[in-house]
């Protein structure tokens, strides 16, 4: 549980400890502190966006506990100790993840407002199955909106990098 | 494209792309300054009301609130995109004409202060009656929403030309039909965000806009300061869709509530927000009539049109223009007459949504070419043959067609989908239907009058020749005109995409352009990047000439080599190189470009609009299943053919058809603003507004046909906004031709045709009249 800090108006403020993109970050939030607004306002990871804070268009994907879920639908408490990768952490190193390569080969990026979330929640469903086909590609980014693509070029991408996945680098993944 | 070109053709990939798929890329609501705060507008919640008082004192105590300002605190100067009729101010002063319309804004610390100051504000409002159907506003005694139009009449049209009453009365067969469009919203992923900076009497806005150009001119005017004294910079947008062509309340209010406390000021709209200022899609009353000889050939048209505008004019006069003026382009006929009323309405105003004006007239219009070819027995692809707008002709409304290969257009998009073989061999609740489009590439004219070109460029190479940027006022709002534009300055310069660096949309660094809007950057930004890299090129080879001892006129440069073109064994040298030595010798290596329009169009009035130097055209032929016990349209396969000139980069070219056909797909079956009988929106949100998911979006095809306009730089025109005209007609047709149910409005829900359906089985009579 959070320690809780009582100001001098009587609100309570909660510390918390989220571990993003592999380091710790302690803060303090109110109650009704979103976690997209940590991320983005206090930790100014801006990768991750805000579209609609309805959890309709899913820009501010990230991945917790490796689930991509909204981050506008997350209370900041609620993440209270817990493993965060946004956008900013999704290549391993200063290269870029395979999944952020194929989106740009593929002509799956037009104005990039969706870009980071669509590629957290494809990096999602890639690592628990390599291989999708593609109606498994659409069902994974149901929850990410874009205007801009007709998601034509998004699945091709998506697709791409099952294709150049080897099984052999899979495994010694896992 | 031609083999001979280096860099243009190509799939490059976007210059931006690593910034966007890594998340560093900043839009206007990423950005961050020291001492900034946060704004938010008060929008009022009545549909039509005199403000009677408003009192901010509340407000202005909340620990943490640094401005509250109302109309009494920024000028009272009428605004609006369109010169034809400024409407809007900052502020409403006496009355709020839809709810949403702005009424005050707060400066705060945080985001949160603003929701807490904003309930704060008591407003006293006299509710007024509503008018909020577009076909009741025009009657005696219905509420008027601004005084001084009667009638709720914003914008009136009619337009004559040839002899329609002679080619109706000589036509072999006259049909009339009737069909209603929807609203919609653009729904750019990105919501509105701005901020504001004003200082030492400059005025700085970082915004999500579609164009710096107006809005500059727009703020400056409303401010009373020099253009010079107002700086808009475009960060990255995430995307516009003619939904971010205009200043907003977040610009005027942000300004002035940076003014008054000093600080920077980042305004933004929510989803909700966003669905209220709107500028969608204007909803269109459409009737048709049209006369045909026996062979179906097209002798006259009668468009006659009432659209529902909203509360304030938007870019609503030109979208009335382009709704009956675009008609014209895809089949040729002699014989037109278009009226169309813009009324107002106490709704959110309607503005200009991609395929600006065109694609409901067009679902009206290419519906009511199927019911023409039934009536007359002729196979839907057959009559859009024998009616195909030819290139080189000139339409009756005046607009230049250059390079047109609709017939060839409509041939391979027959072929790629086997309409030949399916054409009534389709099983019952399936079918296939087919659609035209067209559309400018760029506006002939400005929005507001004046004498400026069109575009402008500038091309400064680094200094050891190994870098070079692009300076230009075009907006990449996603569709990719950094990188297509960067590709013509290098294919000009003969240097390399790979060293292109750009600097664009930033009034007080780049040289001036109108802006992302009707389709017009590739080929008006265009030309004058080429022209500046031409005046590059022209000046790296003057100093070559003098390293190898070479007349100018036998050298050449590609990807950065430069060579003799008459020994081919010469030895080369580099662009670096030279570029170099031109530094040491003659000082900044820059090249410089302009695009001016050339006069177009007639003399009757409104004729400026819907004029182009190029018209792109495109054929789509649809094939959708149909659930019989539910109403369900599925839409199986779509294939897209363009006429878009020559390409410059191939994979961004498909990419702007796809999202065209993406939103037609959205607004034929599901999207629609709605409303409650008091004016309020009842979807403001991108679930309930039903904006299509990656499960719903159809396979695409999208192929081209060879085609070449000489008004283009290197021969291109149109391709971002032409797809989304003719999808909402293909698809009612398609349903036709599964179900023999005709939807005769937007969107073809499930409901609609399922009602249709029962409809045919008990024996009632269709909706649409023959005459």
């Amino acid at each position: 549980m959070s320690q809780v800090i009582t100001d001098k108006h009587g609100i309570q403020h909660y510390m918390i400890t989220i571990n993003v993109n592999g380091d710790d970050y302690t803060r303090v939030v109110k109650a009704n502190t979103l976690l997209v607004n940590v991320l983005r306002d206090e930790l100014d990871l801006t990768g991750t966006k805000k579209g609609c804070e309805l959890g309709d268009c899913g820009s501010c994907t990230i991945l917790l506990e490796n689930k991509p879920v909204d981050s506008c639908m997350i209370l900041a408490i609620e993440a209270d100790g817990k493993k965060i990768t946004t956008i900013e952490g999704i290549a391993e190193s200063s290269e870029l993840d395979k999944v952020q390569e194929a989106f740009i080969n593929n002509g799956a990026i037009q104005c990039g407002y969706c870009t980071p979330g669509m590629i957290i929640s494809a990096k999602a469903l890639l690592t628990r199955n390599p291989h999708p086909n593609e109606k498994e590609v659409r069902e994974a980014i149901a929850g990410n909106l874009c205007r801009c693509t007709g998601f034509v070029n998004i699945v091709k991408a998506v697709l791409k990098v099952s294709e150049e996945t080897n099984d052999k680098e899979v495994i010694s993944n896992e | 494209m031609s083999k001979d070109y280096a860099v243009i053709g190509k799939n490059v990939p976007k210059i931006d792309g690593r910034e966007k798929a890594t998340g560093a890329a900043k839009y206007a609501g990423d950005l961050k300054f020291p001492n900034m705060l946060f704004g938010k507008l008060l929008t009022s919640p009545h549909a039509h009301a005199k403000i009677l008082s408003i009192d901010t004192s509340e407000a202005e105590k909340l620990p943490g609130v640094k401005a509250v300002i109302t109309h009494k605190d920024v000028p009272a100067l009428k605004y609006g995109i369109s010169p034809a009729r400024w409407d809007e101010n900052i502020f409403c002063i006496d009355k709020v004409r839809f709810i949403g319309d702005k009424v005050a804004a707060v400066a705060c610390i945080d985001e949160e202060t603003c929701y807490k100051a904003l309930k704060l504000i008591k407003v006293e409002y006299e509710v007024l009656p509503a008018v909020l159907d577009a076909l009741l506003a025009m009657d005696e005694g219905a509420p008027q929403v601004h005084d001084e139009y009667p009638r709720n009449i914003n914008t009136e049209i009619h337009q004559n030309f040839g002899d329609l009453d002679k080619a109706l009365a000589e036509a072999y067969h006259v049909r009339n039909d009737y069909f209603v469009g929807q609203r919609t919203y653009q729904s750019p992923i990105e919501p509105h965000s701005a901020v504001s900076i004003w200082k030492d009497n400059k005025l700085t806005i970082y915004s999500s806009t579609q164009s710096p150009h107006y809005f500059q001119y727009y703020i400056a005017r409303e401010f009373g300061l020099k253009m010079g004294d107002v700086r808009i910079i475009k960060p990255f947008v995430g995307g516009g869709f003619g939904g971010k062509l205009e200043p907003t309340g977040l610009e005027f209010a942000g300004a002035v509530l940076s003014k008054l406390t000093g600080r920077p000021v980042r305004t933004f709209y929510d989803r909700h927000e966003m669905f209220a200022h709107n500028r969608g899609r204007h909803k269109v009353y459409m009737e048709l009539t049209t006369g045909v000889d026996k062979e179906g050939k097209i002798l006259g048209v009668h468009a006659n049109f009432v659209s529902d505008g909203g509360a304030y004019t938007s870019l609503g006069v030109a979208t009335s223009y382009y709704a009956g003026g675009l008609l014209t382009l895809t089949y040729e006929f002699e014989n037109y007459k278009f009226d169309m009323i813009r009324v107002y309405t106490n709704l959110p105003a309607c503005g200009a949504q991609r395929g600006h004006g065109a694609p409901q007239p067009k679902y009206a219009f290419e519906s009511h070419l199927d019911n023409i070819a039934k009536d007359l027995g002729l196979d839907p692809l057959e009559i859009r043959l024998r009616n195909a707008r030819q290139p080189n002709t000139v339409t009756i409304n005046d607009f230049g067609i250059n390079s047109c290969e609709l017939t060839a257009c409509l041939e391979k998009a027959a072929d790629i989908s086997g309409w030949r073989e399916k054409k009534g061999n389709l099983p019952k609740g399936r079918g296939i239907g087919i659609a035209t489009g067209s559309f400018v590439s760029g506006a002939g004219y400005p929005i507001y009058r004046n004498d400026l070109p069109q575009s402008a460029a500038m091309i400064k190479v680094h200094e050891d020749g190994t870098a070079a940027t692009l300076y230009t006022g075009a907006v990449d709002i996603g569709q990719g005109s950094d990188t297509a534009l960067c590709q013509m300055a290098a294919e000009a310069m003969g240097y390399r995409y790979e060293n292109m660096k750009i600097i664009a949309a930033d009034t007080e660094t780049t040289p001036h352009d109108f802006g992302a809007y009707s389709s017009r950057q590739t080929l008006m930004s265009g030309s004058a990047c080429k022209q500046a890299g031409e005046e590059i090129k022209k000046q790296i080879l003057d100093i070559a000439s003098t390293i190898m001892s070479l007349p100018p006129d036998d050298l050449d440069c590609r990807l950065g080599i430069i060579f003799s073109k008459s020994r081919p064994t010469a030895k080369t040298i580099t662009f670096e190189e030279a570029a170099r030595r031109f530094f040491v010798l003659r000082g900044p290596l820059l090249g410089r470009g302009v695009y001016h329009v050339p006069r177009l169009g007639g003399t009757f009035k409104g004729a400026a609009v819907a004029t182009s130097p190029a018209y792109s055209f495109c054929a789509q032929i649809s094939e959708v299943q149909i659930d019989e016990e539910t109403g369900e349209v599925d839409v199986c396969e779509v294939w897209d053919v363009h006429d878009c000139g020559q390409v410059i980069n191939p994979m961004q070219l498909h990419g702007q058809v796809h999202g065209a056909l993406y939103m037609g797909v959205g607004e034929a079956i599901w999207e629609e603003v709605l409303f409650d009988d008091q004016g309020k929106i009842l979807n403001p949100n991108l679930g309930g507004y039903m904006l299509p998911t990656a499960l719903d979006m159809p396979i695409v095809h999208s192929e081209l046909v060879e085609s070449f306009e000489p008004a283009g730089p290197w021969g291109v025109k149109e391709v971002g906004e032409g797809a989304t005209n003719p999808t909402m007609g293909c698809f009612n047709n398609a349903i036709y031709d599964a179900m023999g149910v005709r939807i005769d409005s937007l969107p073809l829900t499930y409901e609609k045709v399922w009602c249709a359906m029962k409809e045919k089985r008990e024996g009632k009579t269709e909706s649409n009249t023959e005459v």
